[in-house]
């Protein structure tokens, strides 16, 4: 359905440009995605934006997966990372703290052993399905070694049979580094391929998930953080603009304000707070229904803190999670691939889920938390 | 290619055959290849910095607005003389008396803009306007730029002009007394039309430059992309479009320029359709008007003041009432920047008669109470000046006349 925007007017029937007598016309006619699914993207944002939720980011490729599997002594199988996956979104109760689950694609299209699908399951917790869909990085040729981010052609076709399979919203994770400089054609390509996406997964039906990664790598300062972040959602919120994104229909997924992992100082979490929230409100405007921030890297605990700390008073836009590592990290050390330790992993899971949970409001107690949570999980040069 | 360390022009001759090295950042501390402007160095550098947002904080704050009283001299003067005064400097510095020394005029307004004449004008008893302004608990505020021209090749489309000299001219306003600045850009949509990228671009950029030099010179500048009520039947929504590209627009040039969003103020149009077109009611403008701000304007600025730009006072006061419904929890104040709106019916029923003076200032009082209760959405009338129809000027290029 073409997005018809003005009402009896002519205007998307004139030629883009009108030629050098009277007015020219901008030649982009058309306005923010006003199209078949523009109401169910709402509706799915702020789904996943609800109060006391968050996303349960478990899209690993299979390589990575690979290497979570390893850390345990499992084998990097299709058995066993459907065995891993199917306990994660089996959780009983799940549903009470997580309202989103990213998965990699052999994963939506995978069933569980007692055969229902990995989809059903999370349907049946309450958890809107999502996928990854960006084919990864590469390095950028002509930069400072710096990677831009694959994955448009084919995409409008892939998005369509995710829809199909029961994906309701995509994520596409592109990353800006700053020991790298930034250089300003990173940045770019980082916030334009995000923004293609974005529209690209619109009009397919899928929520996108915009994510420019800025890497925790680096001795810089919390300033020089802040300043970086500052241009990266700004040549972001451009680039979407410019695609006729629609923003009531995405999510974020920022990385929080911090020092770089090898700085000297570590911020408090009130420090991060302010930090990150002044960064967002500087730049992202109030239409958009949530902020999932990743973690990249912090300790379990980290994540959790600063969360809390960013919602003790009330923000213009959700302010929640999106973890992988700061999820699991603790569930897999618990099941460590033994079908007796499943019940105990996911109990792992619900807590450090109603941890992340109690942080979105702002009611977060830290003093149940084990030592392990307090483990930082950053990895120098890390490929995702 | 990879990115070397700076070196001078006759290092870099030397030394052209040796092999490039890598770049990294311990190597070239100074370098940056980067596009990352300073956005932080506008803060840490610039000693007005929390001044400017102690400043804007103040101004936006719930249930109060601006005072638009900035009409040059020429634009004064066809005021006064549609009441049949004479445009003298006194009459001007009277008008502008009967306004600023309105008891309590400071419950509902909290910043007045005024022409650089008025600036440095007294009333009548000697007092600086200025200082009759703070104390009423006004913050004063100038008007610097110098009035529309035309751009070349459009069709009537304009440009503001006064970035000459403008770092100096501010230093000087701001000795004077002046907390505050306001510089209005004009697009205007016509039948099947929006503005051009040529348009927009030139009065984004004139914005951007515009506040960056204010805040320079701890002036809070207030930010006015004018999407201007004209002759037509475009939709509302076609305005709500084109607002939107535009805010979008000089909201990406204020990052470039590297502007400090919480020491600015915003004084964008409300959302209508067009002069010849069905109008528009109330919660119909403040639905356009509210969705084109959430998607264009970051929480971080603290007030967005609407201009009043041809509407009634009426319609100025229930469409004001209607944005705080239709947002409840605002991250920015909704509120009011209004000239025609507030002086209409207040010169009206002054006329430049003396027997006047008080009448006058209490329907100055009435329409600013409307409007300050609006802001707080608590507007439930009647209203002091009801069922007036729109308040139309020419757009007038050829730079500010003195």
């Amino acid at each position: 359905m073409a997005a018809t925007m003005f009402a009896g007017s002519a205007i998307a029937a004139k030629p883009a440009v009108s030629g050098r007598q009277g007015r020219r016309t901008l030649k982009v006619q058309a306005a923010a995605y006003n199209g078949a699914y523009a109401e169910e993207l709402v509706a799915t944002a702020n789904k996943i934006a609800s109060p006391g939720k968050g996303i349960l980011a478990m899209d690993e490729s299979n390589a990575t997966c690979g290497k979570r599997l390893e850390s345990i002594g499992l084998e990097n199988t299709v058995e066993n990372r459907q065995a891993y996956r199917e306990l994660l979104v089996t959780t009983p109760g799940l549903g009470q703290y997580i309202s989103g689950a990213i998965l990699f694609e052999e994963t939506l299209f995978q069933d569980t052993r007692k055969g229902t699908s990995m989809v059903d399951e999370l349907n049946k917790n309450g958890i809107v399905p999502g996928i990854k869909v960006d084919k990864g990085l590469h390095p950028l040729a002509n930069s400072n070694g710096e990677s831009w981010c694959s994955g448009l052609d084919g995409l409008a076709q892939r998005c369509a049979d995710y829809y199909k399979q029961g994906a309701r919203f995509a994520k596409w994770r592109s990353v800006v580094s700053i020991p790298a400089g930034p250089s300003t054609i990173a940045v770019r390509d980082c916030a334009y391929g995000l923004a293609r996406y974005a529209a690209i997964a619109q009009s397919a039906g899928l929520v996108p998930i915009v994510e420019p990664e800025i890497l925790l790598d680096g001795d810089h300062d919390i300033d020089r953080t802040l300043e970086v972040a500052e241009m990266t959602w700004a040549e972001t919120f451009k680039y979407l603009a410019d695609n006729n994104v629609l923003f009531e229909g995405i999510l974020l997924k920022p990385s929080m304000v911090t020092p770089g992992a090898e700085h000297a100082k570590k911020s408090t979490p009130e420090e991060v707070a302010s930090y990150t929230l002044k960064m967002l409100r500087r730049r992202v405007p109030p239409a958009v229904p949530g902020i999932m921030f990743l973690s990249g890297g912090q300790s379990e605990l980290e994540s959790t803190l600063n969360l809390n700390a960013m919602n003790q008073s009330p923000n213009p836009w959700h302010v929640s999670f999106s973890y992988a590592r700061a999820l699991q990290n603790t569930v897999l050390k618990t099941w460590k691939g033994e079908e007796g330790n499943v019940e105990v992993a996911q109990q792992a899971l619900l807590k450090r889920a109603k941890a992340n949970s109690d942080a979105q409001l702002g009611k977060y107690d830290p003093s149940n938390e084990s030592a392990d949570a307090a483990k930082g999980m950053f990895e120098k040069g890390y490929v995702y | 290619m990879q990115a070397t360390s700076v070196r001078s022009f006759s290092q870099s001759v030397a030394a052209a055959p040796q092999p490039r090295k890598p770049f990294t950042a311990a190597a070239a501390p100074g370098r940056r290849s980067v596009a990352v402007s300073a956005g932080l160095s506008t803060q840490k550098d610039n000693p007005f910095a929390e001044e400017l947002k102690a400043t804007a904080k103040y101004i936006a704050q719930r249930g109060r607005g601006i005072l638009a009283s900035d009409e040059s001299n020429a634009t004064t003067g066809k005021r006064l003389e549609s009441v049949g005064v004479e445009n003298t400097e006194d009459n001007r510095r009277d008008w502008r008396q009967l306004l600023y020394t309105a008891p309590g005029l400071g419950q509902y307004i909290s910043g007045a803009i005024m022409f650089e004449e008025t600036l440095y004008q007294k009333a009548r008893d000697g007092t600086q306007f200025v200082d009759v302004l703070k104390g009423q608990g006004i913050v004063p505020g100038i008007k610097v730029d110098t009035g529309l021209q035309v751009l070349p090749g459009t069709d009537g489309e304009t440009a503001t002009q006064g970035l000459d000299n403008l770092g100096a001219r501010c230093e000087a306003y701001y000795k004077q007394g002046a907390r505050f600045a306001k510089w209005r850009a004009v697009l205007k949509i016509s039948e099947g039309a929006g503005p051009s990228s040529q348009a927009i671009l030139e009065n984004a950029h004139g914005l951007a430059r515009y506040a960056q030099i204010a805040q320079a010179n701890g002036l809070v500048p207030i930010v006015e992309p004018e999407v201007t009520l004209g002759p037509g039947s475009y939709s509302i929504e076609e305005t709500a479009y084109w607002s939107e590209r535009v805010y979008s627009c000089v909201m990406r040039m204020l990052n470039e320029y590297d502007v400090m969003l919480e020491g600015i103020l915003l004084k964008p149009n409300m959302c209508l359709p067009g002069l010849d077109a069905p109008p528009a009611s109330p919660a119909e403008v403040a639905k356009y008007t509210v969705r084109t701000m959430l998607r264009t304007i970051p929480a971080a600025v603290p007030g967005i003041h609407f201009l009043s730009g041809g509407m009634s006072e009426e319609e100025s006061t229930l469409n004001l009432q209607a944005l705080q419904e239709a947002c409840p929890n605002a991250p920015w104040s909704l509120t009011f920047s209004y000239g025609r709106a507030l002086q209409s019916s207040t010169l009206k029923t002054w006329a430049g008669r003396e027997e006047n003076w008080d009448k006058a200032q209490q329907i100055l009082l009435a329409l600013a109470k409307a409007n300050s209760e609006a802001q707080l959405g608590q507007f439930k009338g009647p209203h002091p000046v009801p069922g007036g129809g729109r308040i139309l000027q020419a757009l007038r290029t050829g730079g500010a006349g003195k």
